[in-house]
C-alpha cells in the first residue's frame, strides 16, 4: 500500500502546467520527445535508422492491453525464501553431452556460456565434473588433515578453518578437456559444449601457505597431495610453490557456501592451472618429496603427442578467449543493423590485455571493448559493438594476456601437438552466421 | 625445473614477509592421531611409498577381477561400452586412434595399485583387501604381456622393481609452444589472402538432441 501511495504522491509532484521551479526540465523534455517523434515521421527517419514505424491508431498489444501483472499481486515475500530464476529462464541450464561418458555419475556438464553476460558465473550453473557423483557432505562431519613431511600433523574442523584470516578472489576455473572434443574438426554445435568447462566465481577462503604454517613443512617438503573425501577420493600433486603462492582453501562462492557439487564444504582452489587440480570435498593434504604419479596426472591430464610422447604436470591454462553471442545457441534474431557482439576471454597466467574480434574469418581484425573488472586469472568480459550488413559473417576472437601470449589458431596448435592430445585445446573458434537464426561451428583456413 | 625453482624461492621469500604473523602459528587445530592419519594415508608413490603388507599371483587376480571388474572392464580388460579399456593398445600411440591402456600407456605399476584401492570398484571403493589389489594389479600386467607366467606373484616386496614399457616417454610441460612473436604487433588487416571453410559441426551432427554420438573424451 505504502508503495502505490508513494507512486501516486510522486505523480502529484510531477510538473503539470509549465510553472514553478521544476517546469523547465518537465516542459522541454515533453517538447523532446514531440519535436523527435514529429521529425522521424516527416523526414521518415525510422526507416533510415532501421526503428520500425507503427501506424497511428494501432499499437504493441504489450502496450495497448492490461497485462496480468499490471492488474493483480503478485506473490508475497514468504513466496520465494530461496529465489530462482523466472519461469521465463527455464532454458537456462546446464546440459551434459551423454554420449561423451560411460555413466552420468561420473561425467561433465557445461555452463551456458551463450545466456550468461558479465563476469560472474551464477552458483547453479557452474560446469560439474565428477568421478563418483556429487558427495553430499555433512559439515559437522568434515575433516580436513595436514600430515606427511610436517612438524605438526593437524586436523581442522570446519569451525577451525574459518577462523583464519580470510581472503576473497574472483577467479575462472576450467577444465584442462575444454574443447578437447574439438581437436580433430568442429564438432559441437553450441559454446556451452565447446568451451563450457568453465566458470568464475567470487571465492571466499583462507590461503593454504596458512594452514601450512600451522602445521610447519619440513625443509624437504617439495610436493603436496590433495585428496577428496568422494568415493573417487581423487587426488592431485601440486608443487609446494604454488601451494604458498596463491592457493586458497575456499569454503563460499559468489558469497554463499559452496554447493554440494562443487565440493561442499570445502574445496580447493588453484588460480590459473586446470580445474582437475581444485579438488572438491577436501579432506586431506599431505606433504612429500616427490610427485605421487596418481592416475589424474599419469593416465590422464597428460598430452599425447603426434611422436608417441607425453607431456606430464602441463597445469597452466593458456590465454583463450570465445564470442559467445552470436553462438550456434544464440543466434542473431534480428535483420541487419546494429548488432552487440560479446564473448569472454581469460588466461591462467595473468590478466587479458587486448581482445580483437573479426568478423570474415582472421582477415581483418577489429580490437573489442573490454567492460567490467580485470581481474587475475578471471574471466574477462568483451564487446563488440557494429552494424550488420545482414551478409553472412565468419567470426573469431583472439585474446593476448599481460604476459604477450597471444591466443593460437587451431593449425597452429595441431602443427606443434597433433590432434590427440585431448586438453589445452586454446585455438581461436570459428562461428559461421549463415543469415539470420543460423550460427554454425565451423574451422576456416 | 629452474624456473620452477626460481619461482619456488620467490614464492618462499615472499610468504614469509607477508606472514610474520604466522611464525608461531595461530593455534588452530589440533595434532592428528597416528590412528587417524593410517586410517586416510592410503597412497602409493612409485617408489613404493605407502604399499601394504601382502601379495598375489595372476590366477588369483584372474577371479577377483572376473567377480568384481569384468561388468565394466570386460574379461580380458577390453571394455564394455564407454568404461575404460584396461589392456592392449601396445604401439598405438602414433596411431590415428590411439589406444591408451596400463599396458600401453601408464607410466608407473604404483597408479594402478593406488587408483583400484581407493577408487574402485565404481561405487564400493576400498572395500578390496590388499590380497586382492596385488592379485588384480598382477592380472592387469599379465593381460598386458608385462608378465608372461600365470603363476606370478606380486608384492609389496617386488612391487617397484616392475617397470611399464612406456615410462620414458614422458616429459615435462614444454608450453608456451606457439609461435608469440608477432605479440606486439599480431597482423590486423588483409591478414590472409582467402577464408575457405575446412570443417563444419553439422556434418557430424552430434550436438546433443542430435542422433549420432561423436568422437573424443573428456579425460
Amino acid at each position: 500500500m505504502s508503495d502505490q501511495k508513494n507512486r501516486q504522491n510522486a505523480g502529484k509532484d510531477l510538473p503539470q502546467d509549465g510553472s514553478g521551479s521544476d517546469s523547465i526540465k518537465g516542459t522541454s523534455r515533453r517538447s523532446f520527445l514531440r519535436a523527435g517523434a514529429a521529425s522521424s515521421l516527416a523526414m521518415g527517419a525510422g526507416l533510415l535508422t532501421g526503428q520500425k514505424v507503427v501506424a497511428a491508431g494501432a499499437g504493441d498489444p504489450a502496450i495497448l492491453e492490461l497485462q496480468d501483472w499490471n492488474q493483480y499481486l503478485g506473490e508475497g515475500v514468504d513466496a520465494r525464501p530461496y529465489g530462482t530464476p523466472s519461469p521465463f529462464e527455464e532454458q537456462v541450464v546446464r546440459r551434459n553431452v551423454p554420449w561423451l561418458t560411460a555413466d552420468p555419475v561420473s561425467s561433465v556438464n557445461f555452463t551456458p556460456l551463450h545466456d550468461l553476460d558479465g563476469i560472474i558465473t551464477p552458483n547453479g550453473l557452474c560446469f560439474e565434473r565428477h568421478h563418483a557423483g556429487i558427495a553430499e557432505v555433512d559439515p559437522s562431519q568434515h575433516r580436513l588433515m595436514i600430515h606427511g613431511m610436517v612438524d605438526k600433523p593437524l586436523v581442522f574442523t570446519m569451525e577451525d578453518l574459518k577462523r583464519f584470516p580470510r581472503e576473497n578472489h574472483a577467479y575462472f576455473l576450467e577444465c584442462a578437456a575444454n574443447s578437447g572434443m574439438e581437436w580433430r574438426g568442429a564438432q559441437l554445435n553450441g559454446c556451452q559444449f565447446t568451451h563450457g568447462m568453465v566458470h568464475n566465481v567470487m571465492y571466499t577462503g583462507v590461503r593454504l601457505s596458512h594452514l601450512l604454517a600451522e602445521a610447519g613443512v619440513k625443509p624437504k617438503g617439495s610436493w603436496l597431495l590433495a585428496e577428496g573425501a568422494d568415493s573417487s577420493t581423487m587426488t592431485r600433486s601440486i608443487p609446494m610453490e604454488k601451494a604458498l603462492e596463491d592457493c586458497l582453501v575456499a569454503f563460499a562462492m559468489n558469497g554463499e557456501a559452496l554447493r554440494p557439487e562443487q565440493g561442499y564444504p570445502v574445496r580447493l582452489v588453484v588460480p590459473g592451472w586446470e580445474g582437475n587440480m581444485w579438488v572438491k570435498w577436501l579432506r586431506r593434504l599431505e606433504i612429500g618429496d616427490a610427485p605421487w604419479q596418481h592416475r589424474e596426472e599419469t593416465s590422464k591430464y597428460t598430452d599425447l603427442m603426434a611422436d608417441g610422447r607425453a607431456r606430464r604436470f602441463t597445469w597452466v591454462m593458456d590465454a583463450k578467449s570465445v564470442i559467445t553471442n552470436p553462438s550456434p545457441q544464440a543466434p542473431l534474431m534480428h535483420d541487419k543493423g546494429q548488432t552487440v557482439l560479446t564473448g569472454l576471454a581469460w588466461s591462467g597466467r595473468g590478466t587479458i590485455a587486448r581482445v580483437d574480434v573479426s568478423l570474415d574469418g582472421g582477415k581483418n581484425w577489429h580490437t573489442a571493448r573490454l567492460d567490467g573488472p580485470s581481474l587475475d586469472k578471471s574471466l574477462h568480459r568483451f564487446y563488440f559493438d557494429f552494424n550488420w550488413d545482414g551478409q553472412p559473417l565468419l567470426l573469431q576472437s583472439r585474446a593476448i594476456d599481460s604476459t604477450g601470449y597471444v591466443q593460437p589458431t587451431k593449425s597452429a596448435l595441431r602443427s606443434v601437438r597433433g590432434e590427440n592430445s585431448i586438453y589445452h585445446n586454446n585455438g581461436i573458434q570459428t562461428w559461421h552466421v549463415k543469415a539470420p537464426g543460423e550460427v554454425e561451428n565451423v574451422e576456416v583456413t | 625445473m629452474s624456473k620452477l625453482l626460481k619461482a619456488s624461492i620467490a614464492a618462499l621469500l615472499l610468504s614469509s614477509l607477508t606472514l610474520p604473523v604466522f611464525a608461531e602459528g595461530l593455534g588452530l587445530g589440533r595434532v592428528a592421531s597416528d590412528d587417524e592419519i593410517a586410517a586416510w594415508d592410503i597412497d602409493v608413490r612409485p617408489d613404493g611409498m605407502g604399499l601394504p603388507q601382502g601379495s598375489g599371483t595372476v590366477t588369483e587376480g584372474e577371479e577377483v577381477f572376473a567377480e568384481r571388474c569384468a561388468v565394466c572392464h570386460g574379461d580380458f580388460g577390453e571394455g564394455v561400452d564407454r568404461w575404460p579399456v584396461l589392456s592392449g593398445g601396445q604401439d598405438s600411440l602414433t596411431d590415428d586412434r590411439p589406444v591408451k591402456t596400463i599396458g600401453s600407456y601408464w607410466p608407473y605399476l604404483s597408479t594402478v595399485y593406488d587408483y583400484i584401492n581407493r577408487a574402485m570398484p565404481f561405487g564400493e571403493s576400498q572395500s578390496l583387501t590388499p590380497d586382492e589389489i596385488y592379485g588384480i594389479t598382477a592380472y592387469l600386467l599379465y593381460m598386458n604381456d608385462i608378465v608372461t607366467d600365470e603363476e606370478f606373484e606380486l608384492s609389496k616386496q617386488n612391487f617397484a622393481s616392475v617397470r611399464m614399457p612406456n615410462e620414458d616417454n614422458f616429459f615435462f610441460d614444454p608450453r608456451p609452444d606457439t609461435p608469440i612473436f608477432n605479440a606486439d604487433d599480431p597482423c590486423m588487416s588483409d591478414c590472409k589472402s582467402e577464408v575457405t571453410v575446412t570443417s563444419r559441426a553439422r556434418i557430424l551432427d552430434v550436438t546433443p538432441d542430435a542422433e549420432e554420438s561423436g568422437s573424443g573424451s573428456i579425460d
